[in-house]
């Protein structure tokens, strides 16, 4: 076993040989651009890319043509939202969204607010999943787009995706998700789930960095889109810009190794999951998991380690790659908005950790962050105030703190 | 973030973790901050009422590492200082012993705080100890 031990796929995965050695030859001999439509390298490359958009799109359950491709999955969701809110300006002017929402969403919907669109941020439950009934009562008849999530990047919880598709096909709204810890992890048909885009990002799925995917149905309804760049027109006028051809292959092959592998390799992970959960709730107290486990990524676990904090606790795992929800670790020194959103009060949060398995790891590697975060645990609350406090019967809620 | 390694010393190996009798005269507790802001910090004092020196000095404490090695460095420097030398200790000095980074100096400024807490809570119970004394 090698250290330091990633755990830490929700924020990127390792490149997976398979997509380098696909990518390589696009570097080289095959370095034409796929716009070039009088020579063979121009053809080669555009062969290449027409085939990592047969393979994207084979992995979704949606057409060739309906994939277009950008620099990632906060340009796609960019490109999603703000494409459909300029293009459908004159149907109405409000949007849908909810509070667990990647910033790449959140951000863009801010931007949109402030050019006189309306948005509603819906809470979630204390599951972490949208309730369905309010997003009914929310959509108006100046709703032109509803756009939640497929997987929670933080705490891995599945939203209702299917039940979200219909109620917007019935109300006759455009229904955009981003999926980009769903894709290749879970099975996801955007015809099932009646989506009409969706972000995908190529670095989540064992794929090169900067190189994304929008999924834009072109049947019933056709969505159309405002480009968000200007240029030659590429991606059929809605994404200009010469195509990262080694990436789209890269993308497209990692796609395929998913689509062949994902039903095992997700049984896999989840064996090692629920491993981890296990051990971690039998030996230690006081420990909670943030979301539902019912629906839920197979490879997330998020729980909240009370009384330890998260970063000190990142500091006693140095040689294991996690993240955690405490504030000490944010660029804002804010604890998670994902966590607050769900309930989770803020001293909980402060000791949240997020474990993200992916395709390289081992049962090896689980066993040894099991045992190397116990012992951590064990050893930062025999430091904390907290732990001895909740161990004397003190009901920390009622405590008056001198906050500072 | 790369921890300075002072910082990393005094977490791998925090000296005077522990509590002391809280309810003990010659005993000062200072706990400040707030499970909610993600910094605890438990300090003790116990001094000789004669000498008036800190003899002994715990802590527990909620937070980062710089945070859990402010408090450690902090009860290394109380013991052996008299009371009032105690009240010198400036967070400056933490930062500076630690090489704290800026987003670390509120640790060091609740490390001071909670010096000076557990000093207080002390003067208190003496003050009280010597009305009561006085009334009798």
């Amino acid at each position: 076993m090698k250290l330091p031990i990633y755990f830490d796929n929700h924020a990127t995965t390792r490149v997976d040989p398979r997509v380098v050695e696909a990518m390589l030859p696009y570097f080289g001999e095959h370095f034409g651009n796929a716009a070039s439509r009088n020579h063979s390298f121009g053809w080669e490359a555009e062969e290449a890319v027409e085939k990592a958009r047969k393979q994207i799109a084979e992995l979704v359950g949606a057409t060739s043509k309906e994939i277009v491709f950008t620099s990632g999955a906060t340009e796609s969701n960019n490109l999603a939202i703000k494409g459909v809110a300029e293009m459908y300006a004159e149907r109405g002017n409000h949007i849908i969204t909810a509070a667990t929402e990647h910033k790449a969403v959140l951000d863009t919907c801010k931007r949109l607010e402030k050019e006189g669109y309306r948005v509603t941020y819906l809470p979630v439950q204390g599951n972490g999943l949208v309730d369905l009934d309010m997003l009914r009562e929310a959509i108006t008849d100046k709703t032109i787009l509803v756009t939640v999530m497929y997987a929670n990047n933080e705490i891995g919880v599945l939203q209702p995706i299917a039940e979200i598709g219909k109620i917007c096909k019935e109300k006759g709204v455009l229904f955009h998700t981003d999926g980009v810890q769903a894709v290749g992890k879970v099975p996801v048909n955007v015809v099932k789930d009646g989506i009409d885009l969706m972000s995908i990002t190529a670095h989540k799925i064992y794929g090169p960095k900067g190189v994304g995917a929008l999924y834009v149905r072109r049947k019933s309804p056709r969505v159309q889109l405002t480009a968000q760049m200007d240029g030659g027109g590429h991606e059929r006028g809605m994404r200009s810009g010469t195509l990262n051809v080694p990436g789209i292959v890269g993308l497209g092959e990692a796609c395929a190794i998913c689509n062949r592998e994902m039903a095992e390799e997700s049984k896999r992970l989840q064996g090692m999951r629920d491993y981890l959960r296990k051990k971690l709730e039998t030996e230690l107290d006081e420990v909670f998991i943030n979301g539902t486990m019912e629906h839920h990524l197979p490879h997330n676990l998020n729980m909240s380690f009370a009384y330890v904090e998260g970063e000190s606790l990142l500091m006693g795992i140095n040689d294991i790659a996690v993240s955690s929800g405490s504030a000490c670790t944010s660029a804002t020194l804010e604890p998670s908005y994902v966590l607050k959103a769900l309930g989770v009060g803020d001293d909980l949060a402060h000791t949240s950790i997020r474990f993200g398995l992916g395709r390289f790891n081992t049962q090896e590697e689980v066993e040894y962050v099991a045992n190397r975060m116990i012992e951590t645990v064990r050893k930062l609350r025999e430091l904390s105030p907290l732990y001895e406090m909740a161990k004397e019967g003190v009901d920390l809620s009622k405590v008056q703190w001198a906050a500072h | 973030m790369a921890y300075s390694n002072k910082v990393l010393d005094h977490y791998n190996n925090p000296r005077n973790v522990g509590s002391l009798d809280k309810n003990k005269a010659n005993v000062g507790t200072g706990m400040v901050g707030a499970p909610e802001c993600g910094d605890v910090m438990k300090l003790q004092i116990e001094v000789n009422e004669q000498s008036g020196i800190i003899e002994e000095a715990k802590f527990k404490t909620f937070g980062c590492g710089s945070a859990i090695a402010s408090s450690s460095l902090a009860t290394e420097w109380l013991k052996g200082k008299t009371v009032d030398q105690a009240l010198h200790i400036k967070n400056t000095d933490i930062v500076n012993e630690l090489s704290l980074p800026p987003v670390k100096i509120h640790c060091s400024v609740l490390a001071e705080d909670a010096i000076k807490a557990a000093i207080n809570d002390y003067k208190k119970k003496q003050g009280t100890r010597s009305e009561s004394a006085v009334a009798q």
